[in-house]
């Protein structure tokens, strides 16, 4: 059973709490706002109705009663569970919260591990200061830096940097939420909660493409699903691959939007002490056999807006070039490639790719790793949530620093940023299913859990009064059991906080 | 807690505020559908702080019409206004009074070919021209696995909008023993008030059915201290039938004034139609589990 309003949250109250802890007098349950109300009842604040609820009974919503004079939340709490073992895990999802947060949260759950005792402080977070860093796998340009992203017409974000192989992309945050206009709040909370929720979300980017995106899915760009990832540069291609092509081949060209490679020209080739090819490349050449901006971005090959990749080769010169001389041409995937042998005025001519040569260029499929899109939820913990925690909330904050105290959303394992506060991150993919809700403010409602050893806790400060046994918990509420589905996922209780 | 919201795995919504639970569904286009949803959304937060400040009111005994400053409250009391002659209060009404409020936002979009909101069994409907719903019906929640339901389907031709189902076994208390009573009317709000007041009149006196005073079960009720059934324990054949005809009766009566489409009264496994033409909307029964 929880106690969810131990304390009257009027606005006089909270300033005389901030100042003299100990001189406040905690009431066992809330004043009640009508003078005749009997002794025996409690008045629930958690929906406009204030129902005036009897010991025994349940408040019209019947998800809170009046257990023993305490209200009492009778709503499912969402439990972790392994095939392994029978530990269990209460997560934050459903467990509700207690703001205005001087309030013990909603559950303080203590259980054993090797000895030890341990407990959990589990809450759900009402978040405005939160957004999602999208991880998009993709050469395909999807629009400029800084490009604003659309969703249903409104900004929900930006494109942010290019990453090895990968865009990045942020949307939600702050400024979305309650910076803008009503609709603008609105329809970013909603993007929000759905990709949170591993739902499929549609994005436009300014001056780019459009784009659906969905945790753990390839992303799909512009109608097209995203098959695979580049294995490297151009560059980078030539290097992995040289030694695999010589004696096959006279000339390698790996066409890219970021650096194209050319093999006689480039580091690797020159070590095989491969003989110039005299080709002529266009765009600006970089160190020798790298060059830059071959073409523009597109959706061709590589990365660029090219459908014909002799379109980027401007000839080949006497000097070094010879009939019957043989070039290969490839995309930095694999996906395109493309066979020429030079006739006698030095023309490539599309011929059929011998055996070996089409083996290397499988070999580039096999090391492209699939296309994701990645998302994860980027939050601040550092504020008025932590009183639900401790009296003193900065003791929460160090303590997690010191890596006393594990981070977990969902019972997901949180990465928890250097500097001031408590700035987690965290894969939704290792999140219970419908992790994510919301609230009309407009902020983001997700779940939170603090862990740390029982002792620990008595030091800093932490609501002793409210923690109860696992078993406990597990009796009293109604609950639902989720499998711990993400193999890779460290068991809370076993982590040391993941700090930056 | 304010309102929350969360779309389901299915893509259904699921709105609840307080004692209101929403099961919102629709079909049509994308962008239609958002507007609605959004326009929903933003009315349903307002929709119980209005009811609050007329509760008091409202849960009094339903005597003369008198105005209400909540469109959802001016629904409750024109849904229960037909049933003044016995005891009523517009809470009689309040489940599906919500929905009706709501689902006109559907209605509205040409684009959405369908759309139902579902307040813990009080349904609301929005069909376009050619459209229908296919509704399952299941009077045994406890046995559910074991299940001996029916569906039956509601097309844009029928002059059905609404749907509730009301029992001594549902969130809401009963003044009979129906195991439940599924009404179908022009609106939720009808249908709300009516199968409460069928299921109330599907009652018998024995000693197998236990009763208890509606205040001391439940804290404010509008029931104040009448008795409604806490238990119903195995009745002779010749009772159930009667305590069926009793509701039947009255179902029939309202069904003749207008006041409702149709009604299913089960008990006990038996079960009454006061409409023949329900037979009609009968599907086959889904094969038990």
């Amino acid at each position: 059973m929880t106690a969810h309003n131990r304390v009257d949250h009027s606005a006089d109250n909270a300033d005389e709490l901030s100042s003299a802890q100990s001189e406040v007098r905690v009431l066992d349950k809330s004043r009640p706002r009508s003078e005749n109300m009997a002794a025996n009842k409690i008045e629930c604040n958690a929906c406009p109705v204030l129902c005036q609820i009897t010991e025994g009974r349940s408040g019209a919503c019947d998800r809170y009663a009046n257990v023993q004079g305490v209200l009492t939340r009778v709503d499912p709490l969402v439990l972790l569970t392994r095939d392994t073992s029978t530990e269990l895990f209460v997560t934050g999802v459903g467990a509700g919260t207690t703001y205005p947060d001087y309030k013990p949260a909603p559950f303080m759950v203590s259980s054993t591990l090797n000895g030890v005792d341990m407990v959990t402080v589990v809450t759900e977070g009402i978040f405005s200061y939160c957004s999602f860093k999208v991880k998009i796998d993709t050469d395909r340009y999807l629009g400029p830096e800084r490009a604003s992203i659309r969703h249903r017409g409104e900004v929900v974000g930006h494109v942010t940097t290019a990453e090895y192989g990968s865009q990045m992309l942020s949307l939600g945050g702050v400024h979305h939420l309650t910076g803008g206009s009503k609709k603008e709040g609105r329809v970013t909370c909603e993007m929000m909660m759905a990709l949170g929720n591993k739902q499929a979300v549609e994005l436009e980017i300014e001056g780019g493409v459009q784009l659906i995106v969905q945790a753990g899915r390839a992303p799909i760009v512009d109608g097209v699903e995203e098959k695979r990832m580049r294995v490297g540069c151009g560059s980078a291609t030539i290097g992995i691959f040289a030694k695999q092509w010589f004696g096959h081949v006279d000339e390698v060209v790996v066409v890219d939007d970021h650096i194209t490679g050319v093999l006689s020209e480039h580091q690797a080739g020159r070590c095989l002490d491969m003989p110039l090819s005299g080709i002529k490349m266009k765009g600006r050449k970089s160190t020798p056999g790298r060059y830059f901006q071959v073409a523009n971005p597109g959706q061709g090959w590589g990365g660029t807006d090219i459908a014909d990749p002799l379109d980027i080769i401007e000839g080949f010169d006497a000097e070094h070039a010879r009939p019957g001389m043989r070039l290969l041409m490839t995309s930095t995937t694999g996906e395109h490639s493309a066979w020429f042998v030079l006739d006698e005025q030095l023309q490539p001519v599309p011929a059929s790719m011998p055996s070996a040569v089409q083996k290397v260029v499988d070999r580039i499929v096999e090391n492209c790793e699939p296309s994701l899109a990645s998302v994860l939820f980027l939050a601040g913990a550092g504020g008025s949530l932590r009183a639900g925690v401790t009296d003193n909330p900065v003791w929460l904050t160090n303590s997690i620093k010191q890596a006393i105290t594990h981070v977990s959303c969902g019972g997901a394992p949180a990465y928890v940023w250097a500097g001031g506060g408590i700035t987690v991150m965290v894969d939704v993919l290792r999140m219970p299913d419908q992790s994510f809700g919301s609230v009309p403010t407009p902020a983001i409602v997700a779940p939170i859990e603090f862990t740390l050893r029982l002792d620990d806790y008595a030091r800093l400060g932490g609501h002793l009064d409210c923690v109860r046994p696992l078993e406990a918990v597990v009796n009293a509420e109604r609950d639902r059991s989720v499998h711990w589905a993400v193999d890779d996922s460290q068991w809370p209780l076993h982590q040391k906080p993941m700090l930056g | 807690m304010q309102p929350q919201q969360q779309q389901l795995l299915d893509g259904r919504w699921h709105f609840q505020y307080g004692p209101i639970d929403l099961i919102i569904s629709a079909d049509g286009e994308r962008s239609a559908i958002d507007r609605a949803l959004s326009a929903c959304w933003t009315r349903f937060s307002q929709i119980l702080p209005e009811l609050v400040e007329e509760l008091h009111v409202l849960r009094q005994p339903l005597k003369q019409m008198t105005w209400r400053a909540s469109p959802v409250a001016r629904r409750m009391v024109r849904a229960c206004w037909p049933h003044r002659a016995q005891f009523i209060t517009p809470m009689a009404a309040v489940a599906g009074s919500v929905a009706d409020e709501l689902i006109d936002f559907f209605v509205a979009e040409p684009e959405i070919k369908r759309a139902s909101i579902n307040n813990g069994g009080d349904i609301a409907l929005h069909l376009a021209p050619g459209q229908s719903y296919a509704v399952g019906r299941v009077s045994d929640i406890v046995n559910f696995a074991a299940e001996s339901q029916g569906r039956f389907a509601i097309d844009a031709a029928m002059p059905v909008r609404g749907i509730a189902t009301s029992g001594w076994r549902g969130r809401s208390m009963s003044l009979g023993i129906a195991d439940s009573v599924t009404v179908l009317a022009d609106c939720a709000a009808s249908a709300d008030a009516a199968a409460t007041m069928i299921a109330n009149a599907v009652n018998v006196q024995h000693e197998a059915i236990q009763r208890a005073p509606a205040n001391s079960l439940k804290d404010d009720t509008d029931l104040v201290e009448q008795l409604v059934t806490t238990a119903v324990g195995a009745i002779p054949a010749g009772l159930i039938q009667r305590a069926l005809e009793n509701g039947a009766c009255h179902a029939q009566q309202l069904q003749d004034e207008g006041v409702i489409s149709a009604a299913w009264l089960t008990l006990q496994g038996q079960h009454r139609f006061v409409d023949k033409a329900l037979d009609a909307l009968m599907l086959p029964s889904r094969q038990a589990a």
